[in-house]
């Protein structure tokens, strides 16, 4: 009786520095993914502004914004998205647990992203409406992976 | 015994006059002939279609963001709508005649949404918002049916709702219609023709307070809270309260057209649906909600 007490004791001991230390790699992981998200909607500002004419076109701050949108989403997403990070399993996630069920679906999805951000890179600085023609692919790529992976917030 | 007596007459006539009052409503004489009255415009009523977000619910499941909008006009039915109460399922309301809505009247079609109470008189739950639509204007009720014609059928069949007992019993809801549904409008007559049309918008056509307003145990939307937010009825994340005092009435008819966020975050959730639905809009109608919702915090 004692003994096994004792053996759960230490197990437990032994398994608690592990579940912070889970803790302190989810918590790092899903920080740096909400920064990444941050950086891109960052870039994604000017670029849709222009199109919604609530700034003038500006070709170099265009091109600026969408090269950098290009680099952000070649960040890979291998690290970023740990088991145990959706949303009610770690503060401030608002990440679908469904994402886990559905891995292949939720990389296509980033491709799609890719493949958009590749498409403005190439359109931003060709005239406001280059720029508006690839807007649309770009937002709805996000939105399509958001519709389906992210909670209400 | 004779005190029994009268408690329990007492009690025979409050059970009478209550399932009186909680019977399925049908449509006063006048309303009916205010609908046959009406030229029924089917181009006006696809303004009104996509304003009260038919699809949101009605459209097939999965339906994504870059998918052609058109998808959304078959109204096949098969989403499901999460509750405390239990789950329910859309059914098929596309033009079909066994499966869907393709042998109602206008008639049929106008009592349930001002009603909601089904043509063979059982009363419809309020997933269903007639409790928002019960403010819509009767022409705009006759426009969307005739657009309704204009719509494809489809031969899914409807899956029954997904409910606990007691809520399996529809006859509870005449009652729960006497507590919860009102025609009256949140936001009092305003002089600013603008804030009146979203008004419109927003608390008949629109029912964004189903989701933004949070419900009391009942299940009826507690007015003192209005757009308040609400916890997600699904159990994940929370419905945002609406306006954010920060966002302009620009931002929020950006929002509403393209998804972006002032600070260029994408909407996601069942949001993504119903900005596909607002950016169907003539811009006027987004600005109009815009307004409205600016005016509750102002």
């Amino acid at each position: 009786m004692s003994r096994s007490l004792i053996a759960a004791a230490l197990a437990a001991s032994l398994c608690l520095p592990g579940a912070a230390f889970a803790n302190e790699a989810n918590e790092a992981a899903l920080k740096a993914r909400q920064s990444l998200m941050s950086l891109i909607a960052y870039n994604l500002g000017p670029l849709a502004q222009m199109a919604q004419g609530r700034i003038d076109y500006d070709a170099e701050a265009a091109q600026a914004a969408a090269d950098n949108l290009f680099n952000l989403t070649r960040h890979s997403q291998e690290r970023l998205w740990p088991e145990g990070t959706a949303e009610g399993q770690i503060e401030g996630s608002a990440a679908r647990p469904t994402i886990w069920e559905n891995l292949d679906d939720f990389a296509r999805r980033y491709g799609d992203l890719q493949t958009a951000a590749a498409t403005m890179q190439g359109a931003a600085g060709d005239g406001l409406q280059s720029l508006q023609g690839a807007l649309g692919g770009l937002g709805g790529a996000c939105q399509a992976c958001h519709q389906q992976y992210r909670v209400s917030d | 015994m004779r005190r029994f007596g009268g408690f329990l007459l007492a009690s025979i006539v409050v059970g009478l006059v209550v399932w009186w009052l909680a019977r399925p409503g049908d449509l006063s004489p006048a309303t009916q002939t205010a609908l046959a009255a009406h030229a029924a415009d089917a181009e006006a009523g696809e303004r009104i279609f996509w304003a009260a977000g038919c699809a949101g619910c009605h459209a097939r499941p999965g339906i994504e963001a870059t998918d052609p909008v058109e998808e959304r006009l078959v109204l096949s039915g098969g989403r499901r709508l999460e509750s405390p109460f239990g789950t329910f399922v859309a059914p098929n309301i596309s033009t079909d005649t066994t499966h869907g809505i393709g042998g109602w009247e206008l008639n049929d079609f106008a009592r349930a949404m001002l009603h909601g109470v089904s043509p063979d008189s059982t009363h419809y739950y309020p997933a269903f918002p007639y409790t928002s639509y019960n403010r819509a204007r009767l022409e705009d009720v006759a426009d969307l049916w005739a657009f309704w014609q204009t719509l494809p059928a489809d031969d899914t069949p409807s899956i029954g709702h997904e409910l606990s007992f007691p809520f399996t019993l529809r006859g509870g809801l005449g009652v729960w219609k006497l507590l919860n549904l009102s025609d009256e409008y949140l936001l009092p007559e305003f002089p600013d023709a603008q804030v009146m049309r979203g008004r419109y918008l927003v608390e008949a056509l629109g029912h964004c307070a189903e989701c933004h307003t949070p419900r009391n145990l009942a299940g009826g939307l507690d007015a003192s809270r209005w757009m308040g937010g609400a916890p997600n009825p699904s159990g994940e994340g929370r419905i945002p309260p609406i306006p954010d005092p920060r966002w302009s009435a620009d931002d929020i008819e950006a929002y509403l057209f393209s998804g972006f966020t002032p600070s260029f975050d994408v909407v996601g959730g069942s949001m993504a649906d119903v900005v596909v639905h607002m950016a169907q809009l003539p811009a006027a109608d987004r600005a109009a909600i815009a307004a409205y919702l600016r005016a509750l915090i102002e």
